[in-house]
């Protein structure tokens, strides 16, 4: 088909106003929020009912057009930036709740939802929907899904693969496939829901989603403790699990985070701690005591040199606005901030923040590390410029010493952010060559073409 | 050097402003533009990339790019929530001027900025003439708000509900003022704005009568200028400098402890606006931020400098919704302080709405070019009035005023539109 037929045809499904093809609406959908170069589409479309999405997927597939999927744009690894000349397919216009079942306790809603619109819906009644990755405000549930994004309460409540039972998506001729449901036991077939959450775009485009609900905790508490060493908050952290202590976050930052933090909002932190934690345990009121009474006596026992205990909710607040001031704090202090989200096991926490120190050195980069210290998830967020060529050979030398040490600890590349196409060609290190082609003779059997999403996770884009 | 190349010269001056965009898109939770259309060219990540493209020369759509950037309520929602701290306004009036200067002035936009706002005198002849002959084009529409509606078919007007043109002007009721300082011992200049002159004359006279009462001077020169913000958000530095210019003449000939203003727009151009554009003119720019650190907004100054309490009888009957007029809470951190207003009027309480500060949608030339998505973003906040079950919405802009006059009037519902300082003058006549 001739480029004018086909862009007719894209109109005939999803209507003329919801198809962008002038060069200044598609530079706006070039992008996503990884520090990749900009890719431009042909053109974008923006469905707004199920039969359309549908249509789209099937015209892409007959037109062997790459089609790549875009909630928020919000990807750290660049799953959302298009192949060059591909579609763009914005699902925001596809965001309704359509369910919110309070007896059999699940949600219904389309891919466009955004994460923090459903949970506010749910807990309106009652209920509870735990991942909170760290763009809720924004990121819509489809881009959830398709990342399996975490948050901070990935230690107790676990991320969002825990929280889908069911997809229907369209597969490339614009068949709509069917898996899971809405009971919590559910052996029909393949697992195809496993394989959809953290496809990234690949393997089928979500039309609905069903998600779990679960009651919310009765009692919560916050306490925040000052450490002088990032070793001894290592060790506390450990200590706290191991004395069968699971908070529902439990996080920390090092001491460059900590200044920058308190020079953007002067919170009154000390400015000489190595580390600091902050914990929040939540269930029933007599177990959250017993709990933070443990916390609080592992960390003054591990050396904190202090320890404050929110006593209601506004003093729970200030706790968690140094925590939620990181991220916007260290961007403040550099033109390109990068932030990576290498995992590894919780005791390998100590190990794996020398390492960073010693990248930090070696590379002459500054490297301000928060993260989830529970689940080992770190933050290392690398503050730089991106037009100075020099320094960012060095920054990109420093990821891939990064992701180096991460596996040598037994981590992973990515505990949240996805592959896309920043880590892909990581990913044999951490796998295996017989992974990678296994993953491929899966995509190339479901996707022959290689139109959903090419390049991402496994390369293999020609 | 090509065309574009050219572009590409000026936009980099703007370079070091947009990297600080980490393209994070948190500033799609707060636009409300974004939120009718769901467009990425419609939110602040979306525009701050298009100039970037422009910058780098990614593709050569010069005029889709202004047009794009000129689609924005300029209300500073995107900034005010950055987690980057990128100077959305600064960075997106500064590509205004220019894309407007290589593109070109729409010639409709001369002729309003250059043809009337810069000349003051004619602006007000024409602002005179135009509340004599409305009545023939427009009708009443809506008794308890005092909004009118086109009478037959009409382009200009279409759906509108307006507030018309005061049949008496504030500057022919009172044409200058140069009062002494009463038990207060404080002198303001009082910067009426072109909205309470010509729409809102109640307003500045219950401002006049609130600083009066509490024995404050006054210094209102005559014959004052537009802040400049149509112009300069049109990309007419030109004027906007001619306007600026003239204001700090008149107001450098008074001696005056604050400059004070009754509009959430002005206060935030002059403050902000003014040095910020103005910085290539030396003198100009001296001039502009001698007045713009001492400019404040009624409410602050009525509470802040004068001292005013919460009245005794804070919980009165009658309740009062507040809206935040984007201008002032997120420009200016000013909200606590026109709610105290409120709450010191007599026989008023407040009581606060749903989304508060979500913006009216009024966006000054945005609302004209955009009514359709202008009046559902109004919807929203009357919807949020609604809810209250107030008869009374206040806000601290002539702007919003006109814009929530609208979509309430279109609604017929009873509700008054009032600033909190016409409710506290109000309050002390009863007493």
């Amino acid at each position: 088909m001739q480029s004018k037929t086909i862009l007719k045809a894209f109109e005939a499904a999803v209507g003329a106003e919801n198809v962008f093809s002038d060069p200044a609406d598609l530079a706006t959908y070039a992008y996503d929020a990884a520090v990749l170069d900009k890719v431009m589409p042909s053109f974008a479309v923006r469905p707004t009912t199920s039969e359309a999405l549908g249509q789209v997927v099937r015209l892409c597939n007959e037109n062997r057009l790459p089609l790549t999927v875009r909630g928020a744009g919000t990807n750290l690894s660049g799953g959302t930036i298009p192949h060059p000349g591909g579609v763009v397919l914005v699902t925001n216009g596809l965001n309704r709740i359509l369910e919110i079942n309070t007896e059999d306790l699940f949600a219904r809603v389309q891919p466009g939802v955004v994460t923090a619109k459903l949970a506010a819906a749910v807990e309106a009644k009652g209920l509870f929907y735990p991942p909170d990755p760290g763009s809720q405000a924004v990121s819509t549930l489809g881009g959830n899904v398709a990342e399996n994004a975490g948050g901070l309460r990935g230690l107790k409540y676990g991320v969002t693969r825990d929280y889908v039972m069911g997809l229907d998506f369209f597969d490339v001729d614009g068949g709509l496939v069917k898996t899971g449901g809405r009971t919590v036991k559910c052996v029909s077939g393949y697992n195809l829901t496993g394989l959809m959450v953290a496809s990234e775009g690949t393997l089928g485009v979500f039309n609905e989603i069903i998600l779990k609900l679960i009651p919310p905790p009765a009692y919560r508490k916050s306490m925040m403790a000052v450490f002088r060493e990032m070793r001894q908050a290592s060790e506390a952290v450990a200590a706290i699990i191991a004395n069968r202590v699971v908070p529902a976050t439990l996080e920390f930052m090092d001491n460059f985070t900590i200044r920058a933090v308190e020079s953007f909002s002067q919170a009154g932190l000390p400015l000489d701690a190595g580390a600091l934690m902050l914990v929040e345990c939540d269930g029933y009121p007599g177990q959250v005591e017993d709990d933070a009474a443990k916390v609080e006596k592992i960390c003054k026992e591990l050396g904190a040199t202090s320890i404050r205990v929110a006593r209601d909710d506004a003093e729970r607040d200030k706790v968690w606005e140094a925590r939620r001031a990181a991220l916007s704090a260290l961007a403040k202090v550099r033109p390109t901030t990068v932030l990576e989200d290498a995992t590894v096991p919780r005791s390998k926490i100590p190990a794996m923040i020398q390492a960073l120190e010693n990248i930090s050195r070696k590379y002459e980069l500054t490297i301000g590390t928060f993260g989830h210290a529970g689940d080992g998830n770190l933050h290392p967020t690398i503050l730089t410029d991106r037009r100075d060529a020099k320094e960012w050979e060095r920054v990109e030398a420093a990821i891939e010493d990064i992701f180096e040490e991460a596996l040598a600890l037994g981590g992973t590349l990515s505990g949240e952010h996805g592959i896309g196409t920043a880590k892909s060609r990581f990913m044999e290190k951490e796998t295996s060559r017989a992974t990678i082609l296994y993953s491929r003779r899966i995509k190339s059997a479901l996707d022959p073409n290689s139109i959903l999403n090419p390049g991402k996770i496994i390369g293999g884009t020609s | 050097m090509t065309r574009m190349k050219e572009l590409s010269q000026l936009m980099k001056t703007l370079e070091d402003q947009l990297v600080v965009c980490m393209k994070c898109g948190m500033c799609q939770a707060v636009c409300p533009l974004f939120a009718e259309t769901g467009r990425e060219a419609d939110v602040a990540r979306g525009k701050l990339a298009l100039l970037d493209g422009l910058m780098v020369q990614m593709f050569d759509d010069p005029e889709g790019v202004h047009q794009r950037l000129n689609k924005c309520l300029l209300c500073g929602s995107c900034a005010a929530n950055c987690p980057s701290g990128v100077n959305v306004l600064e960075i997106f009036i500064k590509a205004r001027a220019i894309l407007a200067g290589f593109q070109g002035l729409s010639p409709a936009k001369k002729a309003i900025f250059r043809g009337m706002l810069a000349h003051p005198e004619l602006f007000d002849r024409l602002g005179e003439w135009g509340a004599k002959f409305q009545k023939v084009f427009t009708k009443p529409a809506n008794e308890v708000i005092g909004t009118s509606c086109a009478r037959f078919m009409s382009p200009l007007i279409g759906e509108r509900h307006f507030r018309p043109l005061a049949a008496v002007p504030f500057h022919k009721r009172i044409s200058s003022l140069d009062t002494r300082p009463g038990a207060s011992g404080l002198k303001v200049a009082f910067y009426v704005g072109c909205l309470a002159d010509k729409i809102f004359p109640d307003l500045a006279q219950a401002t006049v009568d609130v600083l009066t009462h509490h024995g404050v001077g006054i210094f209102m020169p005559e014959n004052q200028a537009c802040c400049g913000i149509p112009a300069v958000s049109g990309g007419d530095t030109d004027t906007f400098k001619r306007l600026v210019r003239r204001n700090i003449r008149l107001f450098q000939g008074g001696r005056y402890d604050c400059l004070v203003t009754a509009c959430a727009t002005c206060t935030s151009t002059i403050r902000e606006v003014w040095p910020m554009m103005t910085a290539s003119d030396q003198e100009l720019h001296a001039g502009a931020r001698r007045i713009a650190e001492k400019t404040f907004d009624i409410s602050q100054f009525l509470v802040d400098r004068v001292g005013l309490k919460a009245s005794a009888d804070s919980n009165g009957d009658i309740p009062v919704t507040y809206h935040d007029p984007c201008h002032l809470k997120k420009s200016l951190k000013v909200w606590n302080e026109p709610r105290a207003l409120i709450n010191a009027s007599r026989g008023y309480r407040l009581k606060e709405m749903p989304e508060s500060d979500w913006c009216c949608g009024m966006g000054g030339s945005f609302n004209i070019q955009y009514y359709g998505i202008s009046g559902r973003i109004g919807d929203r906040k009357r919807d949020n009035i609604r809810a209250t079950g107030c008869r009374i919405v206040a806000t601290g802009c002539p702007a919003c005023m006109l814009q929530i006059s609208d979509t309430l009037s279109r609604a017929g519902d009873a509700v008054q539109v009032k600033h909190p300082v016409e409710l506290y003058a109000e309050s002390l006549k009863t007493k």
